[in-house]
């Protein structure tokens, strides 16, 4: 549903109400903040954002300045049927007209109620469930074969009994993965058996046991119509990362090689929505997918700065819009994360706590009264 | 003036990074009915806890399966796993569908028999076959699934020692990429042990082999492993034509379809990542059509789904013994059913409704049973409204395995009660008594009395 | 039985020790006796005010308290 602004001065223009979650803007950030950063600065459209956060602590909550107003949704572990109720409830308020979902964890549910979404008037811009699960992490080789996309070989391993088999057809130096996170790289079959035990307690089974690739990581940012066609690719070198492994300062590098690799992964699996290849080239200038992220990746801004603005692209076209392939964008761009402490009173948190829902205007009343 | 609706005084702290409330609803939503019988009413008629089944939705599950399978291919015959629930009733709900009989052990062969099952329409699975039962299903004609070599020499024996012409199967184990491997039952596919097995019993002099059977595992989550168990199956068929222009008359392709409950560890609920049975029926019946067969010598498929059938037909409700503190701070609710009546809680974190509508306010806690024993955990957390003793509560999907695994422990098993089509109740097993519990228990001379006073 | 002196309570449920920065929330009939215990109401009271208010009898109502106000010694809300 669309809906004439409010707002006096434009009033020809439409407002586009999107819900956009991940709004945990902090080490280890979530996209969110910057999905709507970028959307908020395209000037192609109106916009009124509706935060959905699952913490009552997401910086992005108390951003009133990109949010305009904040709903709590349940954890994805409770289901479509829970989702869908509360995402109907924001609706009957809000009016919602785009959902973009940005956590790997939640994506499954919101996959699974597109139609149901876009049957009462709410558009999303995700993959199919099926380009979702096949680059699933432990069925990622199986997927590179399928493709002819280079990915480091690996093995599933289920029983600790069957590791010393799986750890001669790869070869060490390899790298021991649980099936949601966590990676070790083992050098001996006891480092391998230890990073076994250690991941199996957390992650459960089974454990992947993948071939290590030495090289250069390159991440790229890339945009698909969902008919084959990528509308966007930037890629990106971590300039230096933070003891997580994430990125904390990053580059918009030239190199058709990443290029062509995003647009032929994008035409084989006509990926619908945004998308994270995070690669790793080789020495001999293989580039090998390490993992494919079914979202965009927290750095999104990078590409608005650069030229190729992909959340507000994926916002025209999840309204039906058409929009042309971009190849154009500024190399030599950075991004250098930093953090910044925003500050707020124990209202606006008494507020979401208890209510489940932030207004983004600072309200007078802050519900104390003592 | 009328009082207000009390509600017992909570309070929270405001955890960060805790599962928030907001749109969690339905998780607690109050469950009053069942098939339009109030829970109250079964409570009070029936007595608490109690089992409660409902026909309509049996036969919806089974006229469902049926129907996918059937609008699939064309030859289709299921057959009710007994273990899964055993009540004749149930049975008979399922026979009455036509479904044959799968029965896993000598006391359920003879259930079958006594619920009129034909001799021909029981098929006889398991590694645990008396001799006596082996004669006697040999003469009543049944389907005898072999499931290990000393088996399969005990009935060639048999056979000819009895005049014997047992119509037979083997199961077979293989790979189908998942795991567990259910290696343990039947006979391997990739070394050859089933083709060996195969042979042996084509060149008996007595025993017919009419099908094949296999069973890959239970709760599989992966319609693309039956696909591999079908296609291993219809290698064998094709070789046995092959070699000994011999045509089997079916492939069983035994149960393990899933229910929508929601496993342990899981991190989603069942009802959103169980795949349909559609899936399995494409999964299995594309592979058996296109394997090449011609019309006339496709094979008969049989299916033994169990728990996929029954399970959202049942239900066990119960009543709020007590709640407390407990020493952390956690709120704990007793119930007055344990892991000795709810066998699947073990396996499931399942799902559990309030019988009467309450406040918006709701808390989390642990659900015990009614046992002296820690293990008595129903769920482990579990956010429910301010229960208080008194309160009842329904348990869901429930149908599979607890009424055929329950224990008679510290607690006597209570009353199961099925609702009809017209949703009429019926007790279709009354709760155990003492008298019932000691009826086959015998005391010495010696020990009838004793000397306190 | 006090509640400490400068606990704040919203009308909505909300309390907010700013002695060491917790915050809570609380059902209706919990603002309710909190309400009362910063009037420094002694339970007798509370028991009578509340039980006929509310459809609950008095000892029920009693060992609901206790627990309580249990809680908020735990969380330091009472003296």
């Amino acid at each position: 549903m669309v809906k004439q602004s409010k707002n006096g001065g434009k009033q020809d223009r439409k407002t586009i109400v999107i819900a956009v979650t991940a709004l945990n803007a902090i080490d280890s950030p979530g996209p969110g903040v910057a999905v709507i950063r970028a959307i908020r600065e395209c000037s192609d459209f109106e916009v009124r954002i509706i935060g959905l956060s699952y913490e009552t602590l997401e910086p992005g909550l108390y951003m009133h300045d990109l949010v305009d107003k904040t709903y709590q949704i349940p954890y994805p572990s409770a289901g479509t049927d829970t989702l869908l109720g509360r995402l109907m409830h924001i609706h009957e308020k809000e009016h919602l007209d785009l959902i973009i979902p940005n956590f790997d964890a939640e994506l499954f549910n919101f996959i699974k109620l597109r139609e149901r979404l876009l049957e009462s008037g709410i558009h999303t811009f995700m993959p199919e469930m099926e380009q979702f699960e096949a680059r699933d992490k432990i069925k990622l080789y199986e997927f590179g074969k399928k493709h002819e996309l280079i990915m480091p070989k690996d093995r599933l391993v289920y029983q600790d009994r069957d590791l010393a088999e799986a750890a001669e057809k790869i070869g060490y130096p390899m790298v021991i993965k649980g099936k949601f996170y966590d990676a070790i790289i083992a050098n001996s079959f006891e480092q391998a058996q230890k990073a076994f035990y250690k991941i199996q307690a957390k992650w459960g089974l089974p454990i992947i046991v993948q071939e290590f690739i030495k090289g250069t990581e390159i991440n790229i940012a890339a945009l698909g119509d969902g008919k084959g066609n990528t509308i966007s690719v930037i890629p990106m070198r971590k300039l230096y990362i933070t003891d997580k492994g994430k990125a904390w300062a990053g580059i918009t590098i030239d190199d058709t090689t990443f290029i062509e690799l995003a647009i032929k992964f994008i035409k084989v699996t006509k990926w619908r929505g945004g998308c994270e290849l995070e690669v790793m080239q080789s020495p001999d200038g293989k580039p090998y997918i390490m993992e494919v992220n079914p979202r965009f990746p927290a750095w999104i801004y990078l590409t608005a700065a650069a030229g190729q603005n992909q959340p507000a692209m994926l916002v025209k076209m999840a309204m039906g819009h058409k929009v042309a392939p971009i190849r154009d964008y500024e190399v030599g761009k950075i991004f250098i994360r930093y953090a910044w402490d925003l500050i707020t009173d124990i209202g606006e948190f008494h507020r979401i706590s208890g209510t489940g829902e932030l207004e983004g205007k600072k309200s007078n009343n802050d519900g104390q009264n003592d | 003036m009328d009082k207000i609706r009390y509600e017992r005084p909570i309070i929270q702290k405001m955890n960060t990074g805790l599962m928030n409330k907001f749109g969690t609803r339905t998780e607690y939503e109050p469950v009053t009915h069942i098939e339009g019988v109030t829970v109250k009413s079964l409570i009070n008629d029936y007595g608490s806890p109690l089992f409660v089944i409902s026909e309509k939705q049996l036969r919806r599950n089974f006229q469902n399966a049926a129907r996918i399978f059937k609008t699939r291919y064309p030859k289709v015959q299921f057959a009710w796993s007994y273990k899964t629930n055993y009540m004749n009733a149930v049975c008979q709900v399922f026979h009455q569908e036509g479904s044959w009989a799968e029965v896993v052990s000598g006391f359920e062969y003879e259930k079958a028999l006594n619920n009129g099952v034909p001799g021909h329409k029981i098929i006889f699975n398991g590694p645990d076959k008396s001799d006596q039962h082996l004669i006697s299903a040999a003469r009543n004609n049944s389907l005898i699934h072999i499931d290990h070599y000393d088996e399969l020499y005990t009935l060639i024996k048999l056979s000819e020692e009895h005049h014997l012409k047992p119509r037979v199967a083997i199961r077979v184990n293989m790979d189908t990429g998942i795991y567990p491997k259910w290696d343990r039952f039947g006979f391997n596919f990739e070394n050859g042990q089933a083709w060996n097995a195969i042979t042996r019993i084509i060149n008996s002099v007595n025993l017919d082999l009419v099908g094949l059977h296999c069973h890959i595992g239970t709760f599989m989550l992966s319609p693309s492993a039956y696909a591999t168990a079908a296609t291993k199956l219809c290698e064998l068929t094709w070789g046995i034509r092959e070699k000994f222009n011999k045509t089997l008359q079916y492939l069983d392709l035994g149960g393990g379809f899933p229910s929508t409950n929601t496993l342990k560890g899981a991190y989603l609920p069942g009802s959103d990542t169980v795949p349909s049975i559609d899936q399995f029926a494409d999964a299995i019946t594309d592979v058996i059509l296109g394997y090449g067969f011609k019309q006339e010598d496709l094979p008969l498929l049989i299916l033994e789904s169990g728990r996929a059938l029954i399970d959202d037909a049942g239900y066990l409700l119960g009543t709020v013994l007590a709640t407390k503190r407990l020493s952390d701070g956690r709120r704990a609710t007793i119930l007055d059913f344990g892991v000795n009546s709810l066998f699947t809680s073990f396996w499931y974190e399942h799902k559990i409704s309030p019988a009467q509508v309450f406040g918006q306010h709701t808390e989390e806690m642990v659900l015990f049973g009614p046992l002296c024993m820690n293990i008595d955990v129903i769920r482990e957390s579990i956010t429910m409204p301010l229960l208080e003793k008194g309160n009842h509560l329904v348990v869901h999907k429930v149908g599979a395995y607890n009424m055929t695994q329950w224990m008679q422990f510290i607690t006597l098993r209570p009353n199961i009660v099925l609702i009809d089509m017209e949703n009429n109740t019926h007790v279709i097993r009354k709760a155990e008594t003492l008298e019932y519990l000691e009826q086959n228990e015998q005391i010495p001379d010696h020990l009838k009395y004793n000397t306190l006073k | 039985m006090k509640l400490k002196k400068n606990i704040a309570t919203s009308g909505e449920g909300f309390i907010f020790n700013p002695g060491n920065g917790d915050s809570f929330s609380t059902n209706e009939i919990g603002t309710e006796i909190i309400g009362m215990l910063k009037d420094e109401t002694p339970p007798q009271t509370i028991i009578e005010t509340i039980c006929a208010k509310y459809d609950v009898d008095q000892n029920q109502f009693e060992r609901d308290l206790d627990d309580y106000l249990s809680q908020l010694k735990d969380y330091t809300i009472l003296e």
